[in-house]
């Protein structure tokens, strides 16, 4: 499996970064950032990964188990996710999770038909003093209202 | 020696060495600290936090797995907070695992019922419904049910660092974590089942032996497994006549716990639907039943019969049989019947090495030794294959004491994970690539050589010359096939050579030669099968066969006598080290007998005095007569193995080098026995392949 020249020089510098023997370290960097550019983990993805890192593909597994930001299944192309803990549910983030569910007609872990929208209810994404805060791929969006929600969804299919 | 400290455990003063552990130190002096995720020997986890004791002036509960012990600390093991700590632990790990213990297979051997019942609570506060996931079939031999792990990483461990296979990982989180196998939703391993046997619940259970018995209702035989040549101890459970499971739980035996996928399922064959169970006798072109009476009666007529006109005999011995029956079988035929033809397939060249080594004390390595060895050389062969127990003394060594290990083989084996040099060579030609490792190979203290059936003959000498000029010590370990096959050597089936290697009074001829003999008037083949591989030349020739199936060989019998497996009777075998261990018999199958009782019956049928043949009597000669046996009695009694003492002096090796060949088998093959295994040959991974090994861990 090849990835483009600009992610195989990355791998080949982050690799570099870890102490010999200890390759292994860079595990998650390299899922997740072929990840972003094959829109998912793949059985040949774990398998290259597996092969390049030197670990077993059972290591790639426990990993790929644990992080809920790494995944098998396809995402829309924007994956939002919206945080529901204490700060931001005290401000309405329940609300805004539920009027995102009802706008883009899914539930959590779902993509719209279009294949353009993924929602996440997730827990705290470290922007509490913004609450209620969303991210939409990389990008943060804080301080979230349904109508703000409603403007950001029309800019981005605005965008393509 | 390490600095000896003074600590107080529960009120005992104790001396111990700086930086053991203290669930170890406290298991020395008769204090259990209780622990599911500890497992000697393996890496530590400290993930269970049962082992949790009370260290004076340490603010918190320590868990013991993890704390070196240090001058003047006092522990506590049983004080009230940690009674009260370990009550705890117990109610989390049952808040999800199912009470369903009367229908568990490790119900009463549970290490979790035990500890709540000694520690837990009656009643749990948590009322909310249980987690469940549905058990799964992971393979023909592991089944995994997620609801009663309790995420001790044991299993996992033993896979990785025991085996070097790696095929068990865990994922998920929190209340949704579970051990998940290599790929997916099934595991592709060696299949060895160690992670079933090392579960402290009921979480992993055997496709042999899951819902069929509770664990008091079976008897324990501890045992030596049939299949290779490395003499594992296998403990055979038996219940109402049948062996249901096999493992060796109790450590009894030179493998400790380790057994193969062969060791620990590969029993089957004994209660396969086509054993023979009646002699057969050949009328009219077809094999019929008959009585022993008869059977016995027609043998001993034609033996006589071809003695009495000095007709030409063949008799092959078996790789399997006990060192008494090999014994017996040649004093049989040598004196008996007055033949000097007899054999044995040959999978190692154990006489050359014999005689190579001749004048040389210690140099034979053992299985204990391979654990203690400061470097070793394996060549030709695929140890993870074919020789299991071995590959993982090895891999012991080298992950408690990083011993250096070297490779010469004719493709990729597991092996290469962890040596220092890995060269590729093909058979016959390792010796040139061997050379190559010389100075690395002579840096070291000691040094331990084993090596396949490629290296025989002046091959093998070519070895030890090169060992000797090594100016370093050097043991030897010559690998041969089954669990007999030394002994087969040892007792003296060959041509060439009696009991304790003496030259033979007069040479016959050897096995190839009598299939090929036109000639042959009868040939007598006791628990082996010849006639797989290459045609009986002879058509007139009365085949007399003793065998556990209908092989290819007792196909083309006269007469054929239902014989016991090692796992019916007892006897002593010879591991490919040369270390005498004992049978013990665990179940009797209707209808067969021990090959040593049919080899007496025909004696006495013909009127020969060949001495009493019981396995006592016939082993007591054994230690008299055969060199290098003069075992230490009590060891072999008591389930230990025995050293043998190596042949001290030269030995006619015979020069034909081409009869020794390996049947290669994998670790899912054991020649024609291993056919009747159901679950040696429905494992996925079955027949398996030699040297297919991936290189990258």
């Amino acid at each position: 499996m090849t990835f483009s020249p600009e992610l195989e020089a990355r791998f080949e510098k982050m690799i570099g970064l870890y102490p010999p023997g200890r390759q292994k370290g860079a595990l998650i960097p390299m899922l997740l950032y072929a990840q972003d550019e094959t829109g998912r983990i793949t059985d040949e993805l774990i398998e290259e990964v597996s092969k390049r890192l030197s670990v077993n593909k059972v290591e790639v597994e426990e990993v790929l188990g644990y992080y809920t930001m790494l995944h098998r299944e396809p995402r829309g192309r924007h994956h939002l996710q919206i945080c529901t803990n204490v700060s931001c549910m005290l401000v309405g983030g329940e609300e805004l999770w539920h009027h995102a569910c009802h706008k883009l007609g899914i539930g959590n872990k779902q993509t719209t038909a279009d294949g353009q929208f993924s929602l996440e209810e997730v827990e705290c994404i470290g922007a509490c003093s913004w609450a209620p805060a969303m991210i939409d791929n990389y990008d943060f969006h804080l301080r979230v209202t349904p109508e703000s929600f409603d403007a950001l969804i029309e800019s981005l299919r605005q965008k393509q | 020696m390490s600095e000896i400290v003074t600590f107080t455990l529960n009120g005992q003063e104790i001396k111990a060495p700086k930086g053991d552990l203290l669930i170890e130190v406290a298991k020395r002096a008769g204090i259990e600290i209780p622990a599911f995720c500890y497992y000697e020997g393996f890496s530590l986890q400290a993930a269970c936090r049962m082992c949790l004791v009370e260290v004076e002036k340490m603010p918190k509960l320590q868990p013991g797995c993890t704390l070196p012990v240090g001058e003047g600390m006092v522990v506590h093991t049983e004080s009230p907070k940690v009674v009260e700590s370990r009550k705890s632990m117990l109610e989390f790990l049952l808040t999800n695992h199912p009470l369903d213990c009367p229908v568990c297979d490790k119900g009463g051997e549970c290490e979790l019922q035990d500890m709540t019942f000694r520690y837990g609570a009656g009643e749990s506060r948590f009322t909310e419904i249980k987690y469940h996931e549905n058990e799964k079939q992971w393979s023909p031999a592991v089944y995994y049910d997620p609801a009663r792990c309790i995420l001790c990483y044991r299993c996992v461990r033993v896979c990785d660092e025991g085996l070097g296979v790696g095929a068990l990982g865990l994922t998920y989180r929190g209340v949704h974590a579970e051990i998940t196998p290599s790929h997916g939703d099934h595991l592709q391993c060696d299949e060895c089942g160690w992670c079933i046997d090392v579960c402290p619940v009921g979480a992993l259970t055997s496709g042999t032996y899951r819902y069929k018995s509770r664990p008091w209702e079976m008897d324990h035989v501890g045992t030596i497994c049939t299949h290779c040549s490395n003499g594992c101890k296998t403990t055979l459970s038996v219940r109402n006549g049948e062996i249901i499971r096999a493992n060796n739980r109790d450590r009894s035996g030179i493998n400790g716990e380790f057994l193969c996928v062969k060791g620990r399922f590969g029993f089957d064959f004994v209660h396969h639907p086509e054993r023979l169970q009646s002699p057969l006798i050949r009328r009219d072109g077809q094999l019929v039943e008959a009585s022993w009476k008869e059977a016995l009666e027609t043998v001993a007529a034609k033996f006589a019969e071809v003695r009495a006109r000095g007709g030409k005999f063949g008799v092959i011995g078996s790789n399997r049989t006990t060192n008494e029956e090999n014994y017996f079988l040649q004093k049989f035929a040598r004196q008996g019947l007055g033949t000097a033809s007899i054999d044995h397939h040959r999978t190692g060249d154990v006489p050359t090495l014999l005689d190579a080594l001749s004048g040389k004390t210690g140099a034979l390595a053992t299985i204990g030794d391979l654990y203690t060895a400061k470097a070793a050389l394996v060549i030709g062969s695929d140890l993870a294959q074919q020789h299991p127990l071995i590959a993982y003394q090895l891999r012991a060594n080298f992950r408690h004491h990083q011993m250096p290990l070297y490779t010469v083989t004719r493709g990729p084996v597991r092996e290469d994970q962890y040596s220092k040099r890995a060269l590729r060579a093909e058979p016959g030609a390792e010796m040139e690539a061997v050379e190559t490792l010389r100075e690395d190979l002579a840096k070291h203290e000691s040094l331990t050589i084993v090596f396949g059936d490629s290296v025989k003959g002046d091959a093998l000498r070519r070895l030890v010359a090169f060992g000797d000029s090594l100016g370093t010590k050097v043991q030897y370990l010559c690998l041969v096939d089954y669990s007999n096959s030394r002994g087969a050597m040892d007792m003296g089936l060959l041509p060439e050579l009696g009991p304790g290697y003496h030259a033979a009074e007069s040479a016959g001829m050897n096995l190839d030669q009598m299939l090929d003999d036109a000639s042959l008037d009868a040939l007598w083949v006791v628990g082996a099968n010849p006639l797989e591989r290459r045609g009986l030349a002879s058509e007139a020739a009365f085949v007399v066969v003793q065998e556990l199936f209908l092989t290819e060989t007792a196909q083309r019998a006269d007469v054929v006598f239902p014989a016991a497996s090692a796992y019916e009777k007892s006897g002593t075998v010879t591991n490919t080290c040369g270390e005498v261990q004992r049978l013990k018999a665990g179940p009797r199958i209707m209808g067969t007998k021990p090959d040593l009782e049919i080899m007496g019956l025909l004696a006495k049928e013909m009127g020969l005095n060949l001495g009493i043949w019981t396995n006592d009597k016939v082993f007591e000669e054994i230690r008299r007569t055969v060199r290098g046996y003069n075992v230490a009695l009590p060891v072999v009694a008591t389930g230990g193995a025995a050293p043998t003492m190596p042949v001290n002096g030269r030995v006619l090796a015979p020069a034909s080098a081409e009869l020794i060949r390996s049947d290669g088998d994998t670790l899912f093959t054991s020649g024609s026995l291993g056919r009747y295994s159901k679950m040696l040959s429905s494992v996925m991974e079955a027949p398996g392949r030699l040297y297919e090994e991936k290189p990258a861990k």
